[in-house]
């Protein structure tokens, strides 16, 4: 594949889900920031850096076992 | 109206930054027109069936099932469990051998390789234009909800996405539409997967969510699980919601109209087609069909919360002061709702958060012939986002929308470059011509079909019926053609007469019925009757249902008779287009989920699992 679109895609849920959690964690505690009582800002920011994180991660993978 | 603060505009200007960024990085590897229109078939199977269910994935897709879901509750589904996922496990095993191994370049050019060019010049035109009008809807319907939901300007808002859609698919061509579509789908999942996480905490669950909607059905007449079981109101179209019984949706939804679009549409036959092999094209439809079949689950399950949810729930901070203060005009704010558990209307007619429809004219809520509040259905699901999301993730929900609108939207403009530089510029106006010059030309009509499209935004704003108008147009063309098709590929004796004469019997015997028909409540017009009223239907969609049904039977027999009395083709000539004259696939993968047929097995399977849990 000429561009894995896995790194892309992993840049940019790692980038957006960075802020959100970082957001969430300083905004922890204030008026309408957790609906239905979840911080969810920053819940959701940790899951979107994690799969972010885990699609840069096969990225990597697969361009160090094509070079092998 | 909502505001929106600098961590919602940060996640959407990364998003932006991200699609026009993979359109150049992927500019250097176009070189040839294949490169441009088809990737130079070269795409893994799991991108391009995340892009052949993404590039469906429009404003219809997310707003429109959410409207469907809070009008019509889980029945909703059937869109998916019997109107798509079957047609998709179909496309993938039965004929995508022929589009793929004949090395057409479009749906066209194989209609001109199996029957002759008079239906390719027919399909290609018709395709053409429904597809920058297709494109023109989901920009208005962009900026007109952008402009109600944030107060953005209508101009800007079209102007912007327009650009975004044409840089990117200009630069990269068929690959970038493909790569953003993977990257909308993932945040069209992650952006409305804590909305119906949220929104059904916020009722109790599922258990929560039936005995509310129970509530809804007894006060519009229906049994308590109208609106949360999916079958099993079917047996007369009075008893459920859609107002459809099981034989219309069955044949009209489940057989013409989605085998008519997932079989036949380029706009998704042509991800699949850029497939880097023949079972991974053949994969794709079924790659597509396992997430598809969990969607309602994310764009319906919101419109059926938006009917529940009270003012009582977890509301905004901004939308708490609108309420305080009283709207302004024209601005999107959760109206005053039934207090939780009763089943009374809401004070003005609205359900749940689901606003009232206003009178353009006198701003007065919209009363149906019963005297009964006319709903927005439309607006169940941006209601469900600016009512759950605080800041932040608002930002993520609202690129979610702008994801879904702008893929709906370069999935049409990428079908439409290549059906107009192939089958049309290549073939009427300048054939044979190097190269180069179709892949500057394919760089052209991107530019022309974005700005048709713009143009037909606003000839959709200027119009009050032109969107009705044109879904009308699109199922009278679109529900004959799987006849066509149908008959192609399975039936060596069609011919091209037969085929051409067919479509156009279709499509006038749709009109006809159309014209003689009426839903209830509707008025002599755009909604049908304009040839006298003949039959009325309970709802809309039956009509629809039933005028595709005409529409294919018509084009299935006409063509079969005229094919009868002229002269079929060499069977030499129909090698590769048709079934029987076609040496079966061969599929050599390994692992058996990377062989179609396993794979089918399991998406239906599955699909059958979901119709009996909700049934």
């Amino acid at each position: 594949m000429r561009l894995d679109l896995r790194t892309p895609l992993g840049a940019l849920f790692g980038m957006v889900g960075a802020l959100l959690a970082g957001y969430g964690a300083a905004t922890l505690g204030q008026p309408g920031t957790a609906p239905t009582g979840i911080p969810i800002d920053l819940v959701w920011g940790l899951v979107l850096l994690g799969f972010g994180l885990t699609m840069l991660a096969l990225a990597r993978r697969a361009r160090r076992d094509s070079a092998a | 109206m909502t505001t929106l603060r600098w961590i919602d505009y940060a996640v959407m200007l990364a998003y932006f930054a991200f699609v026009i960024g993979i359109g150049a990085a992927l500019r250097r590897y176009v070189r040839t027109s294949e490169d441009f229109f088809l990737s130079g078939r070269s795409i893994p199977a799991w991108v391009t069936g995340l892009a052949f269910i993404s590039a469906n994935l429009g404003a219809q897709e997310v707003i429109g099932m959410g409207a469907s879901g809070a009008k019509y509750g889980i029945a909703t589904s059937h869109f998916y469990w019997v109107g798509a996922i079957p047609a998709m496990v179909f496309v993938g095993l039965f004929m995508m051998p022929f589009y793929y191994g004949s090395r057409a370049r479009s749906v066209p050019e194989y209609l001109k390789l199996r029957f002759d060019e008079k239906t390719r010049g027919l399909n290609a035109i018709s395709f053409a234009t429904m597809t920058v009008f297709s494109s023109g809807i989901s920009l208005y319907a962009m900026g007109k909800l952008l402009n109600l939901l944030l107060g953005w300007s209508f101009d800007a808002s079209i102007l912007v996405a327009a650009g975004i859609v044409l840089a990117y698919i200009f630069l990269g061509g068929l690959t970038s539409a493909i790569y953003n579509e993977v990257l909308q789908f993932f945040l069209i999942v992650f952006g409305f997967a804590p909305l119906v996480f949220l929104g059904l905490r916020d009722v109790g669950g599922w258990a929560g969510l039936a005995q509310r909607l129970a509530g809804v059905a007894a006060v519009n007449g229906y049994a308590p699980g109208a609106y949360t079981r999916s079958w099993a109101f079917m047996g007369h179209a009075s008893q459920n919601p859609v107002g459809v019984e099981w034989f219309g949706l069955v044949m009209g939804l489940g057989f013409v109209l989605s085998f008519g679009y997932w079989c036949t549409d380029f706009l998704v036959v042509q991800r699949a087609m850029a497939a880097n092999s023949m079972t991974a094209a053949r994969r794709t439809p079924l790659i597509a069909a396992l997430p598809k079949m969990l969607f309602p689950f994310l764009v319906i399950i919101p419109g059926m919360l938006a009917m529940v949810v009270t003012s009582r729930s977890a509301v905004r901070p901004a939308i708490a002061s609108a309420q305080a203060t009283g709207p302004a005009p024209g601005a999107l704010v959760a109206p005053a709702a039934p207090a939780i558990g009763s089943d009374a209307p809401a004070p003005g007619g609205g359900g749940g958060i689901v606003p009232a429809k206003l009178d353009p004219r006198t701003g007065e809520p919209l009363r149906d012939a019963r005297g009964r509040v006319v709903l927005d259905y439309d607006l169940a699901t941006p209601m469900m986002l600016v009512h759950f999301f605080p800041a932040g993730l608002l930002g993520l929900g609202l690129t979610a929308l702008l994801a879904s609108f702008m893929s709906g939207m370069a999935g049409n403009v990428t079908a439409f470059n290549t059906v107009w530089t192939y089958d049309l510029y290549q073939s009427y106006v300048r054939p044979g011509a190097p190269d180069a010059h179709y892949l500057a030309m394919g760089r052209y009509a991107t530019v022309f079909g974005v700005a048709i499209s713009v143009a037909a935004a606003y000839v959709a704003a200027s119009f009050n019926n032109i969107m009705d108008f044109l879904q009308l147009v699109f199922a009278f063309v679109n529900a004959p053609l799987f006849a066509t098709f149908a008959l192609g590929m399975f039936w060596r004796r069609a011919t091209g007469h037969g085929a051409f004469t067919g479509l156009g019997a279709g499509t006038l015997a749709a009109a006809a019925h159309h014209g003689l028909s009426l839903p209830a409540g509707a008025a002599v017009g755009v909604k049908g009757g304009y040839l006298g009223v003949v039959t009325t239907y309970p709802s809309e969609l039956a009509q629809t249902f039933w005028t595709a049904i005409v529409a294919w039977v018509t084009c299935f027999v006409v063509t079969i008779v005229v094919s009868l009395v002229t002269r079929p083709r060499p069977a030499d000539e129909l090698r590769g287009l048709v079934y029987g004259l076609t040496p079966k696939p061969e599929d050599r993968a390994r692992r058996w989920y990377e062989r179609p047929a396993p794979l089918a097995v399991v998406v239906l399977t599955l699909t059958v699992l979901l119709n009996l849990v909700f049934f």
